[in-house]
């Protein structure tokens, strides 16, 4: 059934007619073309598709597209200010902290998220909040370390 | 021909590394033209004549053209047929040819995997471009530095051995004369130039001369990654794209009988198409077009057949259906005679269970036609060969089809075939339209190849001095990699053994190897504690190999074996392994903590030392092995496909456990730098010792041999 939505996207508003059943992701990637968020299992176990929604993190492969009504919603298109990469991003890029990179969206908006709720965290924190992301290319070594680089640079 | 590539790619015979299976592929005389992103025109009008070698190693000879190009802002266009997938190629071959060319990486501009402009480098898989490509590319670009050289040298009437290449520029240091190679981009002489082939015996660059070769470069498109602008196979959006679904089978072998599709043509904007057994929906968007494949399958009646094993029985069924096996190379003396004469003597079955690659970004294609041309965006491993596939399936001439491999989200050897190409095309030439085909992760799990399943029969004997004297080795199903033993042992038989798989099997990570050195060093360990030997004397006494025991001792040091060793308690046990493979070698020390009656494992730490020659990015390589140490986590302790009926039971991340940021241990990498070798390639062989040192740690801490893949830690409960 579709329905008319009416939500922000990386500070663009859009009206969206379509059926309403449909996910956040598959409207981001299939009508707005923003393919930056990936999908990973469709399911809300891989944490690929990690988006911001009203500065939250949410998994938008699992939130239907009538719930982002009236929503706004950050993608990793929408971090970087003009050629100004956001500090999450300048540290999974120092870090060196992606293989293949599929996952790496999902992984810096999950960050993003965490440092906004968490400014100062543990590893152990980093590690639990974390955890909903999966990197089959295993570089979870690499990309801790980006998270802590990451929550360093942006209490400076 | 998938299943074809996948028996190649599997069977033993054809992933060796002899030349004898050469062949030669003439292409027509051609012309490509093509606009690259940045602007840049190519064109390559030469005769190419290509090698091409089942399983993989590009051969013969090519034109300086169609591996080097000149551009006029004094960057060079480097074009390979090698697939970027996150082993790190794109950085590795740009050093390559920028080393040879004596240039920066970041004046490399690397085309990779489009038929239309790259050279077939051959698949991506086996570890072969680093021993293979990137040499290839090293005397590409050295034949282009020399040429150039050469040409500088006629015009100024010099000696070409007295000129400098430097920074992109050829110099006589005598006259000060500088000419680059951007003022040489147009020049009509370097384009009859670089109509000659590469030069087989060029000089390439010493190790210990190497500028760019040897450096941590980043990937050159990393930033594109972080930003989300890179396209990958699934992110390709062509005007008035549809979204492909397609109807799958109930259960492996069912086939369709009957299917009402009139559900689906009646929605709004869907396009169905069936043609034998496939039934496919196109649509605006993949909603709708799941939608309508939903209507469609309630209506569907299938024909299912025979009983299949379900995963429980699966080793039985494979042994039952063994074949005759063939005695490697290096089998010698008689192990009936040794086994006869051992003072102790052991037999043991070990058995791997059939797993996944799960790439983080399933099987995905687009698929578009113009004028009886194809062209597809897909994520595939060997673009050539899919390209053939398609014109095959098509009835089309391979020079109406391009295959362009987007760098894509993974692979572990589990994208060797083009499914979502070949679906994707079907949809687009049905509707007109451009089509994009993604997998789902039920789909990936369930339709796509799978790690082979292994038995594997060990028996060994030692003599009363505790030295190994026979060992019988036959593995059944998952073929030869690693099979041979590295230990020196008078008499050995080793046989590979082929069965008939229930599932669709085929490479992956270090494929057989993972299997094969899991059986071989935890049996091992059981003849080193026969003996009462320490697991690493008992090793190193066997040993003659020095790159192994270089890994293995320096493992063993950085890890403090000997100490670590004597305070091992019941909850926590530390464990070694090592092995060779693909011409690099590992060892691994690992301590566990084991919780006996939660039945759980917990890997706390990994000390790896590898090897694999002079290493060509370092922190490329140290980012495979830390991959490779934790994907093999994933294949020791959890990974299994669970099946029945000819259904996969657990095909979801929900059940199907793969590693996570919380199963992390701390994690200590050594990487040795041979220089006196070739290189070897680094992003497999170092997952092949990290689950028997796990199961040799659980023994030593628990005295409970698990022989089994993945290692259940409910066992050690009720031991």
């Amino acid at each position: 059934m579709d329905a008319t939505v009416n939500l922000t996207v990386n500070g663009v508003k859009w009206t969206v007619t379509t059926d309403a059943e449909r996910s956040v992701l598959e409207v981001l990637r299939e009508e707005l073309h923003l393919t930056g968020t990936k999908y990973g299992c469709g399911g809300g176990r891989c944490g690929t598709c990690a988006v911001l929604m009203d500065g939250k993190r949410v998994l938008s492969c699992t939130i239907p597209l009538s719930e982002a009504d009236g929503k706004a919603i950050t993608t990793i298109e929408g971090l970087a200010s003009g050629d100004s990469l956001h500090p999450v991003q300048e540290a999974f890029l120092e870090e060196g902290a992606m293989q293949c990179g599929y996952c790496t969206s999902g992984m810096i908006m999950a960050t993003v998220a965490l440092l906004k709720e968490k400014p100062r965290p543990t590893d152990e924190e980093i590690v639990s909040w974390m955890n909903v992301n999966l990197c089959r290319c295993n570089g979870y070594p690499k990309i801790l370390n980006a998270v802590r680089r990451a929550a360093e640079k942006m209490r400076r | 021909m998938i299943e074809d590539l996948l028996d190649e790619t599997v069977d033993p015979q054809l992933s060796g590394q002899s030349d004898e299976s050469c062949q030669e592929l003439k292409l027509s005389r051609r012309t490509f033209v093509q606009l690259l992103g940045a602007g840049l025109l190519i064109t390559v009008t030469e005769g190419v004549s290509l090698g091409r070698r089942s399983g993989g190693r590009s051969r013969g000879s090519i034109t300086v053209a169609a591996r080097v190009h000149l551009n006029l802002d004094g960057t060079i266009t480097v074009m390979t047929g090698k697939v970027e997938e996150g082993q790190g190629s794109r950085a590795q071959l740009t050093q390559a040819a920028a080393e040879e060319l004596r240039v920066g990486a970041d004046r490399i501009r690397l085309v990779m995997a489009d038929t239309a402009l790259v050279p077939d480098d051959g698949i991506t898989a086996g570890s072969r471009t680093t021993p293979y490509t990137v040499p290839a590319v090293r005397r590409g670009a050295a034949t282009a530095r020399e040429l150039l050289t050469r040409l500088a040298a006629k015009q100024w009437r010099v000696d070409g051995s007295a000129l400098k290449v430097r920074d992109g520029a050829i110099t006589n240091p005598k006259t000060k004369q500088t000419i680059t190679y951007g003022d040489l981009a147009e020049s009509k002489e370097v384009a009859e130039a670089f109509k000659q082939g590469v030069s087989s015996d060029v000089a390439v660059t010493a190790v210990s001369e190497w500028k760019v070769l040897g450096n941590s470069v980043a990937r050159p498109n990393n930033r594109d990654l972080v930003t989300g602008a890179h396209r990958y196979p699934s992110d390709i959006v062509r005007p008035n794209m549809l979204y492909g679904k397609m109807l799958r089978p109930p259960s492996y072998g069912a086939t369709l009988e009957s299917i009402d599709l009139s559900r689906a043509k009646a929605m709004k904007d869907v396009v169905v198409v069936r043609d034998g057994q496939f039934v496919g929906c196109a649509a605006p968007s993949s909603f709708r077009a799941g939608q309508a494949i939903e209507a469609v399958a309630k209506t569907a009646s299938w024909k299912t057949t025979t009983a299949h094993p379900s995963s429980k029985e699966i080793f039985s069924y494979l042994k039952e259906r063994a074949r005759s096996g063939r005695s490697r190379a290096n089998t010698r003396g008689s192990t009936e005679q040794g086994l006869a004469r051992a003072a102790k003597a052991l037999s043991e079955t070990y058995e791997v269970a059939y797993i996944q690659h799960v790439p983080m970004e399933p099987r995905a294609a687009v698929a578009e036609w113009s004028r009886g041309n194809l062209t597809v965006w897909a994520g595939i491993d060997w673009p050539q060969r899919i390209q053939g596939d398609l014109a095959r399936a098509f009835g089309i001439s391979s020079e109406r089809v391009r295959v362009i491999v987007p760098d894509m989200g993974g692979g572990f050897g589990g994208k060797h075939s083009g499914e979502a190409a070949e679906e994707a095309a079907r949809l687009a030439k049905a509707s007109g339209h451009p089509v994009c085909v993604q997998w789902s992760r039920a789909e990936e799990f369930t339709w796509a190849y799978f790690r082979p399943a292994a038995a594997i029969e060990c028996k060994g004997g030692l003599d009363s001095k505790g030295s190994l004297i026979a060992w019988e080795f036959t593995s059944i199903n998952p073929g030869s990699a690693a099979i041979d033993t590295p230990y020196n042992i008078p008499n050995t038989r080793i046989l590979s053994v082929g069965s008939d798989s229930p599932l669709r099997q085929g490479p992956y990570r270090c494929l057989a190897a993972t299997a094969n050195n899991f059986a071989r060093e935890s049996f091992m360990d059981e003849l080193a504690a026969a003996a009462g030997a320490d697991p690493l004397e008992f090793r190193l006494a066997h040993l003659e190999n020095q790159r192994i025991r270089t890994v293995l001792e320096t493992a063993a040091k950085h890890f403090d074996w000997p100490a670590r060793r004597k305070r091992v308690t019941g909850d926590v046990g530390v464990g070694l392994a090592c092995g060779t493979e693909k011409n690099s070698c590992v060892a691994a020390c690992v301590e566990v903590g084991i919780d006996r009656r939660g039945g759980e494992i917990k890997v706390n730490e990994v000390c790896e030392a590898f090897e694999c020659g002079p290493i060509q990015n370092p922190a490329n390589l140290l980012s495979q092995v830390q991959g490779c140490i934790i994907m093999g986590l994933g294949g020791a302790l959890r990974e299994e496909m669970k099946f029945e009926d000819g259904r996969i039971l657990n095909a979801g991340f929900a059940d199907y456990l793969v590693p996570r940021f919380r199963d992390v241990p701390k994690i200590d990498v050594h990487l040795v730098n041979k220089t006196d070798i070739p290189s070897a390639g680094g992003g497999e062989t170092p997952i092949i010792a990290v689950a028997p040192a796990i199961g040799n740690a659980v023994f030593a801490a628990t005295g409970v041999r698990i022989r089994s893949m993945p290692m259940r830690g409910g066992l050690l409960k009720r031991a």
